[in-house]
């Protein structure tokens, strides 16, 4: 599913819409710790996390994470938002737990394989 | 890519909100090189972990990356306090990092280990008080 589709179905609010819409949102992902979610993510991972710094973005942007997922109502700092629309990174947000918004986030990409 | 293109990045020590940017830096230009992906994400993680080991522990220093079509050697080097026991340090899980480093969700004690993991070659020279040369081999 192309992450601009993603973003139509979900129920998330959009931080920063970003760029590359084309590219595929392939599976959730999840983690808060920045040095295994480095070394852990698949490119084109929807990561759901509650760390919302600019190292998160750091670590989206070199990992091709297809977005950041906020989670647990947490929102960016204004260093973060600023990165965000400067790099055009995809930034939604959540008032879900991680492992709820990791679901919906499986939900709406095996819904889009089941059709 | 027949010649060495040679890049250097000055670290601001403490500084966590241009971390990271040295590593966007030679991941865009490696793309743009049309170096393999698995390359990039490989050279990407191991010079961010560099990177921020470099804010976290020796107020900064200097990365000097040469690219050739055989290689991307990574040389972060820094004036901080050295490694007391690099064999300690290379053990996942283990970290000195203070809690101000951790709040942000770094400290995880993954950093060396995965820039051995996402390297081909790994060399670490480091002298107390006077500071750490780590040298990053990654293969094209």
């Amino acid at each position: 599913m192309t992450k601009q589709e993603f973003i139509r179905r979900c129920n998330f609010t959009v931080i920063n819409e970003g760029n590359n819409l084309n590219t595929e949102v392939k599976t959730p992902f999840c983690c808060d710790l920045l040095s295994i979610a480095m070394s852990k993510i698949p490119a084109g991972s929807a990561w759901v996390t509650v760390m919302g710094n600019i190292n998160t973005l750091a670590v989206a942007t070199l990992t091709e994470a297809a977005c950041v997922i906020l989670a647990e109502g947490i929102t960016l700092d204004a260093a973060a938002l600023s990165k965000a629309k400067s790099e055009a990174i995809t930034i939604l947000a959540t008032d879900l737990s991680i492992f709820e918004a990791a679901y919906e986030v499986y939900q709406i990409i095996h819904a889009s394989v089941d059709l | 890519m027949s010649n060495t293109i040679t890049l250097t990045y000055t670290i601001s020590g403490d500084d966590f909100t241009r971390a990271g940017e040295a590593s966007s830096d030679v991941k865009k230009k490696l793309k743009q090189m049309g170096a393999k992906p698995e390359v990039v994400r490989k050279v990407a993680i191991s010079m961010y972990e560099g990177e921020i080991n470099m804010v976290i522990h020796a107020h900064g220093g200097e990365i000097t990356v040469h690219i050739s079509s055989q290689e991307v050697i990574i040389i972060l080097n820094d004036e901080g306090p050295g490694i007391v026991d690099v064999e300690l340090a290379m053990q996942a899980g283990y970290s000195t990092a203070p809690d101000n480093v951790r709040a942000l969700g770094f400290g995880a004690g993954m950093g060396l280990p995965n820039m051995k993991k996402y390297s081909d070659d790994m060399k670490i020279d480091t002298i107390l008080g006077e500071g750490t040369t780590v040298t990053l081999k990654i293969f094209m």
